[in-house]
């Protein structure tokens, strides 16, 4: 009786769902996937790809997608919904995602988690927290505080910077001035040690003493952080950048994979995520459940007092035509 | 037509023969390599229709040509680096008694079986501000300021140096221990000294060792990947990261494999070049 039970007819329902791996994906199979599966006895296959983007453009393109919902970098969820890569959502089927701002949401994606690109830095370098730099014209400031610098070598959030250093709002930011910022960008050339390319990179540079101040994605350093090493970080200025959720076009079940949408952004789930990884849930409503202690709150940059002194990285700019000619210049940038 | 000479006849039955056996060898290439590769050419006069946009981009943007140009560049340093450091290494082991000759070996093997990744991460440690290298100079007070080793062209010389190093060596040793000691006891007894013995005698019998290495060094910096992408600061953009650069920004295939084919009839343009001063079948024995 308690095996017929424990198998009710839905358990046919299943789904596959692909995110990037390591200990990200652990972390959202505790705290949302298999609370999701659960929940809906349904069933969730899983799938780990570091970069997911030509492999959802080769899927659809062979008419016979094996892929349901997946978690990338928001812009990709965008651009696939320009291409028709990607499934338009129906919101009405997602009633968990009415509690977030309509920023965190397109028509193609649901906003699944937040990281941030933060001014990270040294405290050997800069012990005292009343002289230590703060924004991003004094990370540009090379006077008032020497010291070697590392950008990301990747134009999206890093040209947010160039713009805020040179003393544009934060909410002031798109349409990107690209020319002001790529101009910008030179002035502080000369001074960048290291054009990362990962994260790992990024917070071994810092750790090792190679750099005095990084731009770096939150959870990097907060890691460091908690090793113990003499750095710190600012949320100030930061740009809070998502990843999104996606349905593959065709995809092989789509009704399970809507309603494995709405259950992901539910606000008890999203709250277990940041218990797992240094990341921020994407529904604001995860606050309000109780489930995250103040001092866990403090460090998220969803965070909503956090998130307040960001900038909200805009996507649908960077998937326009002015966004992408803005990537395709900064390789020309790099090499000059 | 029927009367064929007999010779002839069987000579062609010789090379039908040939060809038959040889047959596995030339499905597996045609399909393994000539079949890709010749796909990939295709894709790179491709975008929806055939169009020379891709090679266009490639000659009207000069950030190709800084890439080709450094590529070319760091491939000629290490490639001569690599030599001047691996020559005197095979000569003692081509020479050294039993036990030694393998140490020496083996030491060139043991880092060639470890992950070049791994072996980029290690000169990053020893390399980096705070790195041994470094705190060696400032101990012995050479230095007063940590000197920029990596993270730049030079840090990833240095590495590819040391990666491409035993593909030097195994080559000049193999053609190095063929060389019959009696020529250099001849040179000797004629009245050479060491010196002029190994100008006059060794060191032309070991050219072709000298241009297989050369060869292979040069050949395989030019697709280096890792080296210059975890050594080289961001700022050392070789030419196949440019690739990979255009695979990720424009999403085609044409766009990456234009570059390869540029880069193909360049390196072919240079053995063209190479070959009519140096014989290069001859050297590398394949006549």
């Amino acid at each position: 009786m308690a095996l017929m039970s424990a198998v009710p007819a839905s358990a046919a329902e299943q789904m596959l769902f692909v995110s990037q791996g390591g200990a990200y994906q652990k972390a959202q199979t505790i705290a949302i996937l298999d609370p999701a599966a659960k929940k809906l006895g349904i069933t969730i296959n899983q799938d780990s790809v570091p970069d997911a983007w030509p492999i959802m453009r080769s899927q659809v393109a062979t008419g016979k997608p094996t892929w349901d919902v997946v978690d990338v970098a928001t812009n990709f969820c965008l651009r696939g919904g320009e291409q028709g890569i990607v499934e338009k959502l129906d919101f009405s089927k997602i009633p968990n995602a009415a509690a977030m701002p309509a920023e965190y949401r397109s028509d193609y994606s649901i906003a699944y988690e937040f990281y941030s690109s933060v001014m990270g830095y040294s405290l050997k370098k800069f012990p005292d927290a009343a002289t230590a730099p703060k924004t991003w014209a004094d990370f540009w400031d090379v006077k008032k505080f020497p010291g070697r610098r590392s950008l990301r070598n990747h134009p999206l959030a890093t040209l947010e910077a160039a713009l805020m250093a040179d003393g544009v709002a934060p909410d002031k930011l798109y349409p990107l001035d690209v020319d002001r910022a790529f101009k910008k960008l030179e002035e502080i050339k000369p001074n960048i040690t290291v054009w990362w390319t990962s994260g790992a990179q990024s917070a071994q540079l810092l750790n090792d003493g190679e750099v005095d101040m990084v731009m770096a994605w939150n959870g990097r350093i907060s890691a460091l952080v908690k090793e113990g090493a003499k750095v710190t970080y600012t949320y100030n200025q930061g740009i809070l950048q998502s990843t999104s959720l996606c349905v593959l076009k065709g995809a092989p079940n789509l009704p399970t994979a809507i309603k494995f949408l709405n259950e992901a952004v539910d606000p008890v789930h999203q709250a277990n995520l940041p218990m797992q990884i240094d990341y921020g849930p994407a529904n604001p409503k995860a606050y309000d459940t109780g489930v995250i202690p103040a001092a866990r709150v403090a460090e998220l940059p969803s965070a909503p007092a956090n998130a307040k002194a960001q900038a909200l990285m805009s996507y649908a700019w960077w998937t326009s035509a002015d966004g992408e000619a803005a990537e395709k210049r900064w390789l020309a940038f790099t090499q000059k | 037509m029927s009367a064929i000479d007999p010779s002839l006849r069987y000579q062609r039955r010789e090379q039908g023969l040939m060809l038959l056996l040889a047959s596995p060898a030339v499905i597996v290439i045609v399909a393994l390599v000539v079949l890709p590769v010749g796909w990939l050419m295709g894709q790179s006069f491709y975008d929806g229709g055939f169009t020379l946009e891709h090679y266009k981009r490639i000659f009207s943007e000069d950030i190709y040509w800084r890439s080709f140009l450094l590529t070319f560049r760091i491939a000629f340093t290490v490639t001569v680096l690599t030599l001047i450091l691996g020559y005197p290494v095979a000569y003692a082991a081509a020479h050294a008694r039993r036990p030694w000759d393998m140490l020496i070996l083996s030491f060139v093997i043991l880092p060639f079986w470890t992950s070049v990744l791994v072996r980029a991460y290690a000169w990053l440690v020893l390399l980096q501000r705070t790195g041994v290298a470094n705190q060696v100079l400032e101990r012995f007070g050479l230095i007063s300021d940590p000197l920029a080793l990596v993270h730049n062209e030079l840090g990833t010389v240095i590495a590819t140096v040391h990666i491409l190093l035993p593909f030097m060596v195994l080559p000049l040793y193999s053609t190095m221990q063929k060389i019959p000691r009696d020529l250099m006891l001849a040179g000797a007894s004629l009245g050479g000294g060491p010196l002029h013995t190994f100008l006059r005698v060794f060191l032309p019998l070991s050219l072709p060792g000298v241009v297989a290495g050369l060869t292979l060094v040069f050949v395989l910096t030019l697709g280096f990947y890792i080296t210059p992408e975890l050594l080289g600061g961001g700022r050392t953009i070789m030419i196949s990261m440019v690739v990979s650069r255009n695979v990720e920004l424009y999403n085609q295939w044409g766009a990456a494999s234009a570059i390869g084919v540029v880069l193909l009839v360049c390196v072919l343009a240079i053995f063209m070049l190479v070959g009519r001063i140096i014989p290069l079948d001859k050297m590398l024995g394949q006549k």
